[in-house]
């Protein structure tokens, strides 16, 4: 077994580890960064549950291949929180009553970070297309919906105001 | 149990890498599939031989007449490409509906076509544009036309431990011609289609020059309702004579009754109404251009 140590950005800041070749990235997360955010669902790429922001898009974190991190740019739920406190979509989420159990929620905003991070103004079709490989069982997706278009409202005030979130 | 995992710079090095380990080492692109595989014990591999880092393999490009397609671009990548959307609206179309967006975002449209799977949205519009795949080996490279490339169902003729498809291609469009694919599901996203249709057709005024016409899964690989081909073949572009077609494309869709996809029966009554909606979908499609 050749393992290999990796370097990547994660969150923001650059982490090594040794990966081997047969382990996935949601498993180095979860069991050796403990970043626990990530969620395990089905495993197979069909709930999105472990959905991660991977060079700017949105994957599933239980399909790649660990060290195929190698130099990437990976944001986990973890990273979307700054300085200043929550993300407005963590905020619309909870506002909006957008989480019920929470098991989904991690995936759920990193996939709608991922299409707000390209688009402060999308349609509700486009809201549709960027969370529609994240399964929730609770909410019936409406309040999910509900907290992305709102959470792209506060991104666009913020951003008229200059702020930085 | 995979004991190595490298990401070759060229496809000489890629080839090179699959020699050496004569039949242990495997390609992986998108990996969506192949990372299951390995992980249910369906499929075994000591090195796997990473394409994602290879420069030329990343890219959508014309030449010389052809529109040609690397082995590591994503279904995303090719539903938003200018290429793609002008000369293959069928397979834009074919890529949106492939798993959820995750899964567009890592899997590639070659991987659509290696895993063999006979009703693959890419691989069901790409055999309606004449595509054909370039497969390294050590050997050189040959050129592959895509219905050679199913041994079976769920089979590919392309042995990933020797062989590299590097590229897909098929003609760019002509004025008068146009494409379209549809697929049947039972929901809007993370649905398997019960079963898919794709069409090119080239128009001489108010005549079908030629049409190409694909139903899946009816059996190895995305296969061509011949029958229904045939006759558009001059006839002219109408309601009638496109219902005709549809009616006829049931001539070589044998489909199974499957748990997954539906019943048999039910598939097969359904076929006509998708075949004549495809077929009105590329006759716009080509009236456009």
């Amino acid at each position: 077994m050749t393992n290999q140590t990796i370097s990547f950005s994660l969150n923001g800041e650059i982490v090594e580890i040794a990966v081997s070749p047969s382990e996935m990235l949601l498993d180095i997360l979860r069991e050796k960064m403990h970043l626990t955010g990530t969620k395990r669902g089905c495993g197979k790429g069909e709930c999105g549950a472990c959905t991660i922001i991977f060079n700017g898009k949105a994957m599933n974190a239980c399909l790649i291949p660990a060290m195929r991190a190698k130099g990437a740019d990976i944001q986990t739920i973890e990273g979307v929180e700054s300085a200043h406190g929550l993300h407005p979509l963590q905020q619309s989420f909870i506002e909006t009553g957008a989480v019920q159990c929470g098991f989904c929620t991690p995936g759920m905003i990193m996939s709608a970070k991922a299409l707000l991070d390209k688009n402060k103004s999308p349609s509700k079709d486009q809201i549709r297309e960027a969370v529609s490989g994240n399964i929730c069982r609770c909410t019936g997706y409406v309040k999910i919906e509900e907290a992305v278009e709102d959470a792209a409202v506060r991104l666009r005030a913020s951003a008229v105001k200059g702020g930085d979130l | 149990m995979v004991q190595n995992y490298v990401f070759p710079a060229t496809v000489s090095e890629a080839v090179t890498f699959l020699s050496t380990n004569r039949g242990k080492a495997r390609i992986i692109a998108g990996g969506t599939d192949l990372m299951l595989e390995l992980q249910d014990g369906k499929n075994t591999c000591d090195v796997l031989v990473d394409l994602t880092q290879i420069a030329e393999l990343k890219n959508i490009t014309e030449e010389n007449g052809y529109i040609r397609i690397g082995a590591s671009v994503t279904h995303a990548q090719a539903s938003k490409s200018d290429l793609i959307l002008k000369h293959a609206p069928a397979l834009a179309q074919a890529c949106r509906k492939v798993g959820s967006l995750q899964i567009r975002n890592m899997g590639t449209i070659i991987g659509n076509i290696v895993t063999g799977n006979p009703a693959a949205d890419a691989a069901v519009a790409l055999a309606a544009l004449e595509t054909t795949a370039e497969v390294t080996t050590l050997e050189g490279i040959q050129t592959m036309p895509l219905e050679d490339m199913y041994a079976g169902v769920c089979l590919s003729c392309i042995d990933s431990c020797c062989q590299v498809v590097t590229h897909v291609k098929f003609p760019v469009k002509k004025k008068n011609q146009g494409s379209a694919y549809l697929r049947m599901e039972q929901r809007k996203a993370l649905a398997l289609p019960m079963l898919n249709v794709s069409a090119m057709v080239s128009l001489s005024g108010d005549t079908f020059e030629w049409a190409r016409l694909i139903v899946a899964p009816v059996g190895a690989g995305p296969q061509h309702a011949l029958d229904a081909e045939e006759f558009l073949k001059g006839a002219a572009v109408s309601d009638a004579t496109i219902v005709e077609a549809g009616k006829l494309a049931r001539n070589q869709a044998m489909f199974r009754s499957s748990a997954i996809r539906g019943s048999k029966e039910y598939r097969r009554g359904v076929l006509p109404v998708f075949v004549e909606r495809v077929l009105h979908a590329a006759v716009e499609d080509a009236r456009k251009a």
